[in-house]
C-alpha cells in the first residue's frame, strides 16, 4: 500500500478545498498578497484547474506602501501564467493622509487594508474570498475554519462559524454574506518552504538574504524604502538581511540571516525559535490585536 | 524518505491536564517559538505554565475555557503531526466529532488519582462511535500517585473491561506526567516498570491509517475541467477510496454511463495510477455527459445507491431535529434533500445504552433513519468514511446542524423500506367528483399548503392528464377506466419514491377508484361534493351548457352516472363550506401522514 507524504498529502487536501470553492460559489475570488503564502496557493490553484486557468481573479490590496520588488513581481507572475488581476487601493483614504506615521500601524491597517479589501469584495459582487492564512501562523488563528463565515458587513462572529466535519464543508450563504476561504489552512512555515523547494515556485527575492539599507529600529530592521522618516539619530547601514514575512515596508521588519537559497532558509528554520510574525509591527500593538482584525474583516 | 502525516485528536475531561500535556509536546518538540514562549511567561502567575501555550481566543483567555476545537502542528523528523485538540466539557460531543472526523487516533486523557470517570467512559465511546481505530489512553498525574504501577494497571484494567465492546478499535496505554515531563518525550526512569514507549516515540511509530487505499475505488466529480480549444474535459476530484489506472472501465453514478480511463491528468504529467486521497483529474475515452456530484466507480465494486439509510447523528443545533422536515444533506459532492423518516434510538449518555424514540436537541446523538429526495451512492462509515459521512445544513439558517455516519445503508433496506407502508413513503389523495365541484380549486390550494411545508408534492390533474398521457382516450366506460389506471400508475409510482401525489379527476366509477385504492395503498379519497345543479350552475369550463346542448355526449351527471364514494376519507361539500374551511378539513386529516 502506497502513502503520500506530508507535502503530498497536504497538497491533495488545498487541491481539495480550492476545486469546492471553485464549484460551489458563483463569484468566487482569490486574495493575493504577493508573498510565500501566495505564492504556493497560486501554485496549487493552478494545479488544481490543469490544463485550464483557475476559474477566478486574483485580488490585490495595494497599500501604496508595498515595496517596489513585489510589485515588480506580481505583474510578472500574473504576465506570465495568464492571469487576470484586480489591484485595489484605498486612494481616497490615502489622499486624505493615512499613512502609518500619523495614524498608528492599528488605524492605518484598518483603513489601508481591511476597508480596502472589504470594498474591493463588495463592489466586485464576490461571495467567496480564497486566502492564503494559516492556522499555525498565529493563535488566534488555531480555530480558524477552512470555510469561514462572513456576515454582510464582511465581519467575523466566532459564535457563527459552522461546525467543520470530514471535508465536508459548508457554502451556504444568503445575498450580502460571505465565505473565506482558507485552503492552507494546515500547512505550516515549514511546509510552505519545503514545498517551495520541491516545487520550484518563484517567490519575491526579498525572502533572499542580501546586504540592504536598513533602519535599526529597537531590534526590528527597517528597509529604508518609501522615503522612510528617520527619527533623529538613525541613518541607514548595511546589513546583509532578509525577509521572513512581506507586509508594508514600514510595519515589516527584516531579520539578520545570511540564508540566499530555499534550501539555506529551510535550515535557518528547522533552528528558529522565534515566530515569523514577530517581525510584523502590527501583530504586537495590543494583545491579541490579530483578533481584533479578523473580527472586523482583515483576513 | 519524506515524512507522513498523522492527524490525532486530544480528548479529556476539565483538569485532566490535556493542556498542560499538548503544551508540553509543543514545546518539547521545538514547536514553540522563543516570542511565544516569552508571552507564556509573562501571563503565567510565577513559573511557567504550560497550558498557556495553547490558549487561545482572548474572549476565551477572559473566560478560562476553551470553546472550540483548536488545531495545533508540530513535527519530529519522522512524523508531520496535526493535533484536533477539544475541549473536554462544554459541547463535547460536538467538537469531539469535529475533532475526530479527521483524526486517525485519539489521545485520551484521565487523571491517575481519579481514574475512568464517567466522562472518560462517555468520550471513549463516542470517539469509538466516530470510528477511530486506534485509542492510546494516558493515564496522567502520576507524579501525584508515586509513580505507583499498581494504579496504572487498575486503570488500564477498568477501562479494558468497559471498552472489549468497542470491537475494531486497538488500544493502548501509557502512563505519564504532563506536568513534569514524564513519559512525554522520553521514557521515564522513575516509571522504569512500564512496557510502554513513550508518548512520542508512539506518535512516531504508530502505524497509519492504511486501509482506504485498498477499498474499491470512489472518485467523487468535483469539478469539470473543460479547456477551451481543444475540446478537453477532465472530471476533477479527490478520491475517497481505492486507486484507478488508466485502461479501467468505470461506471459513473447515478447516470450509469460506462467508459474507460483514457488518462489522469495532473499538471506534472500523466499517472500511471493514482489513489486515495490523492487530487486528480480523469479523462475519459469517450464523451459522457457527467457533472458534479456523480462518483465514478468500476463497476465490480458498486457503492449502495439509495434514498433511505440509517445513521448515526451529532446533533449541533439549538434547534430541535424536526422528523419529516426536509433539511439539506451534503454528501461526497453530492447536495441534496432529504428528511429523517424516524429516531429509531437516542443515546443515553450516563448508560451509554441507547434507548428507543425520543426527539434529538443540541449534543444528542441518535440512530435514526433518512429517506433523500434522490438516491445517493454511499459505503458503511465503518468502511469508508468518506463515502459514509455526511452534514445536515439547515436551509433557513444555512447553518450546519448535524453530522451523520451512515451504519447501515444496504439495498435490502431501501426495498423494504419501500414496500413497508408503515414506515412513511408517499401518500395518493385522490380528488373525485362532478365537473365543477371544486376538485381543482381544492387540489391546488392543497397543493400549496404541503408544498409550503418543504413537502414533495405533485399535481395530477385530470385535464392535464388527457392532454398528454390519455390523449388517444375518449369517454367511453372502457375509456375512463384505462384513463384512471394510467393516472393510478403514475400516482403508484411516485408514491412509492415518497411524494404526496394529488390527483384531481372526475373518476366517476367507484371500481375503478377502489381499484387505484388496492394498487397504491396509501390513497386518501377526498369526495369533493356538489349538487348537480351547483355545478351546473358554476359550469367553470362551459361543459355542462355542451352537454346539455348535445355537443358532448357521455357526460358525467347529465348522459353517464357518477358513482359517489361510501365511505371517503374526507368529504367536502363545497356548496356549503368556503375553500378555507375543505382545505382545512384536508390538511387536519392529513398531518398524521404528512407529519
Ligand atoms: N501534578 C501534576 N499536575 C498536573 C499534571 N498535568 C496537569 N497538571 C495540573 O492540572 C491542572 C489542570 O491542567 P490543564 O492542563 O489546564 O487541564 P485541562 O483542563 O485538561 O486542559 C493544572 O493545574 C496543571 O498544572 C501532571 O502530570 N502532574
Amino acid at each position: 500500500m502506497q502513502h503520500l507524504s506530508h507535502l503530498q498529502a497536504l497538497e491533495a487536501e488545498s487541491i481539495h478545498i480550492l476545486r469546492e470553492a471553485a464549484a460551489e460559489f458563483s463569484c468566487p475570488v482569490m486574495l493575493y498578497s504577493i508573498g510565500k503564502d501566495s505564492s504556493v496557493m497560486l501554485h496549487l490553484a493552478r494545479k488544481a484547474f490543469y490544463p485550464a486557468k483557475p476559474p477566478f481573479p486574483l485580488l490585490h490590496i495595494d497599500t501604496t506602501y508595498k515595496f517596489g520588488e513585489m510589485i515588480t513581481f506580481r505583474n510578472q507572475v500574473c504576465a506570465q501564467f495568464g492571469l487576470r488581476l484586480i489591484v485595489h487601493t484605498a486612494h481616497q483614504a490615502i489622499a486624505e493622509g493615512a499613512n502609518p506615521f500619523r495614524l498608528g500601524t492599528q488605524k492605518c491597517c484598518s483603513l489601508l487594508k481591511t476597508g480596502a479589501l472589504l470594498d474591493a469584495l463588495s463592489a466586485g459582487g464576490f461571495d467567496a474570498a480564497i486566502g492564503g492564512a494559516r492556522r499555525e501562523e498565529e493563535r488566534s488563528r488555531a480555530k480558524e475554519r477552512v470555510y469561514s463565515f462572513r456576515d454582510a458587513f464582511g465581519q467575523w462572529d466566532p459564535k457563527r462559524q459552522r461546525p467543520e466535519l470530514w471535508s465536508l464543508y459548508n457554502g451556504r450563504i444568503d445575498k450580502g454574506e460571505s465565505i473565506r476561504v482558507f485552503p492552507l489552512s494546515n500547512w505550516t512555515e515549514l511546509d510552505i518552504w519545503e514545498y517551495i523547494e520541491a516545487e520550484t515556485i518563484p517567490i519575491v527575492p526579498l525572502y533572499f538574504a542580501k546586504d540592504r539599507d536598513v533602519v535599526v529600529r529597537g531590534s526590528t530592521l527597517i528597509l529604508a524604502e518609501h522615503d522612510l522618516p528617520l527619527l533623529p539619530g538613525e541613518s541607514p547601514v548595511r546589513i546583509m538581511c532578509r525577509m521572513r514575512s512581506l507586509g508594508c515596508t514600514y510595519c515589516t521588519g527584516a531579520i539578520r540571516s545570511t540564508a540566499a537559497t530555499v534550501p539555506d532558509i529551510i535550515g535557518e528554520l528547522r533552528g528558529f525559535r522565534r515566530s515569523e510574525r514577530e517581525n510584523r509591527v502590527i501583530d504586537h500593538d495590543q494583545d491579541g490585536s490579530m483578533e481584533l482584525k479578523k473580527r472586523d474583516g482583515y483576513f | 524518505m519524506q515524512p507522513e502525516l498523522l492527524r490525532f485528536t486530544t480528548a479529556g475531561s476539565v483538569d485532566d491536564g490535556k493542556s498542560t500535556l499538548i503544551g508540553r509536546l509543543l514545546h518539547d518538540c521545538n514547536a514553540v517559538y522563543e516570542d511565544q514562549l516569552e508571552s507564556v511567561r509573562s501571563q503565567s502567575a510565577g513559573g511557567f505554565d504550560f497550558a498557556f501555550i495553547t490558549d487561545g481566543l482572548k474572549a476565551e483567555r477572559e473566560q478560562c475555557i476553551t470553546i472550540d476545537v483548536a488545531y495545533r502542528y508540530f513535527s519530529t523528523p519522522r512524523r508531520r503531526f496535526i493535533i484536533t485538540d477539544t475541549p473536554g466539557h462544554e459541547q463535547y460531543t460536538r467538537n469531539m466529532a469535529t475533532g475526530a472526523s479527521n483524526a486517525e487516533l485519539a489521545v485520551l486523557l484521565l487523571d491517575a488519582r481519579k481514574g475512568v470517570l464517567p466522562q472518560t467512559r462517555r468520550h471513549a465511546y463516542i470517539l469509538w462511535l466516530l470510528g477511530l481505530k486506534r485509542m492510546v489512553v494516558t493515564v496522567n498525574k502520576m507524579d501525584l500517585v508515586g509513580f505507583r504501577q499498581e494504579v496504572f494497571e487498575a486503570i488500564q484494567h477498568d477501562f479494558r473491561l468497559f471498552a472489549n465492546k468497542f470491537d475494531g478499535c486497538t488500544i493502548d496505554f501509557i502512563p505519564i506526567s504532563a506536568l513534569e515531563g514524564d513519559n512525554i518525550v522520553r521514557r521515564s526512569s522513575r516509571m522504569s516498570w512500564a512496557e510502554s514507549p513513550s508518548l512520542l516515540e508512539y506518535l512516531e511509530t504508530v502505524p497509519t491509517d492504511t486501509c482506504s487505499g485498498d477499498l474499491p475505488f470512489r472518485f467523487p466529480v468535483q469539478y469539470v475541467i473543460h479547456s477551451a480549444g481543444d475540446n478537453y474535459r477532465a472530471y476533477a476530484g479527490q478520491i475517497a477510496a481505492g486507486s484507478v489506472r488508466p485502461g479501467e472501465e468505470v461506471i459513473a453514478l447515478v447516470s450509469g454511463c460506462r467508459a474507460v480511463v483514457k488518462s489522469i491528468a495532473t499538471f506534472d504529467g500523466n499517472l500511471a495510477t493514482a489513489f486515495a486521497p490523492m487530487s486528480i483529474a480523469i479523462c475519459l475515452d469517450r464523451n459522457v455527459d457527467i457533472s458534479r456530484g456523480e462518483m465514478l466507480v468500476h463497476p465490480a465494486d458498486l457503492p449502495t445507491i439509495t434514498r433511505v439509510f440509517r445513521a448515526s447523528l451529532f446533533w449541533m443545533s439549538d434547534t430541535q431535529l424536526k422528523v419529516g422536515q426536509p433539511y439539506l444533506l451534503k454528501h461526497t459532492t453530492q447536495q441534496l434533500w432529504v428528511e429523517v423518516t424516524a429516531v429509531v434510538s437516542k443515546l443515553d449518555l450516563t448508560t451509554l445504552e441507547e434507548r428507543p424514540g425520543g426527539g434529538l436537541s443540541l449534543n444528542d446523538i441518535g440512530t435514526v433513519t433518512l429517506e433523500a429526495y434522490k438516491p445517493i451512492f454511499c459505503d458503511e462509515y465503518a468502511r469508508n468514511r468518506a463515502t459514509g459521512s455526511f452534514i445536515l445544513i439547515d436551509s433557513m439558517t444555512n447553518l450546519t446542524i448535524a453530522a451523520g455516519m451512515i451504519r447501515s445503508a444496504s439495498d435490502e433496506l431501501n426495498r423494504a423500506v419501500s414496500q413497508n407502508d408503515n414506515v412513511k413513503s408517499g401518500l395518493t389523495i385522490w380528488f373525485t367528483g362532478l365537473s365543477s365541484a371544486g376538485k381543482t380549486t381544492l387540489s391546488k390550494a392543497v397543493y400549496e399548503r404541503l408544498w409550503a411545508r418543504g413537502k414533495r408534492v405533485e399535481l395530477l390533474d385530470g385535464d392535464e392528464v388527457r392532454r398528454h398521457l390519455s390523449k388517444d382516450l375518449g369517454f367511453s366506460r372502457q375509456d375512463r377506466d384505462e384513463n384512471i389506471l394510467r393516472i393510478a400508475f403514475v400516482a403508484d409510482l411516485l408514491t412509492r419514491n415518497g411524494v404526496i401525489v394529488l390527483v384531481s379527476a372526475i373518476s366517476p366509477y367507484r371500481a375503478a377508484r377502489e381499484e387505484a385504492r388496492r394498487r397504491i395503498g396509501n390513497f386518501i379519497e377526498v369526495f369533493v361534493n356538489a349538487p348537480l345543479a351547483v355545478c351546473e350552475q358554476r359550469d367553470r369550463k362551459g361543459l355542462y351548457k355542451k352537454a346539455r346542448a348535445g355537443e358532448i355526449k357521455g357526460f358525467t351527471g347529465i348522459d353517464d352516472p357518477y358513482e359517489p364514494p361510501p365511505s371517503p376519507e374526507v368529504q367536502c361539500d363545497t356548496d356549503r363550506e368556503t375553500e378555507a374551511e375543505s382545505v382545512a378539513k384536508i390538511i387536519r386529516y392529513l398531518d398524521p401522514f404528512t407529519g
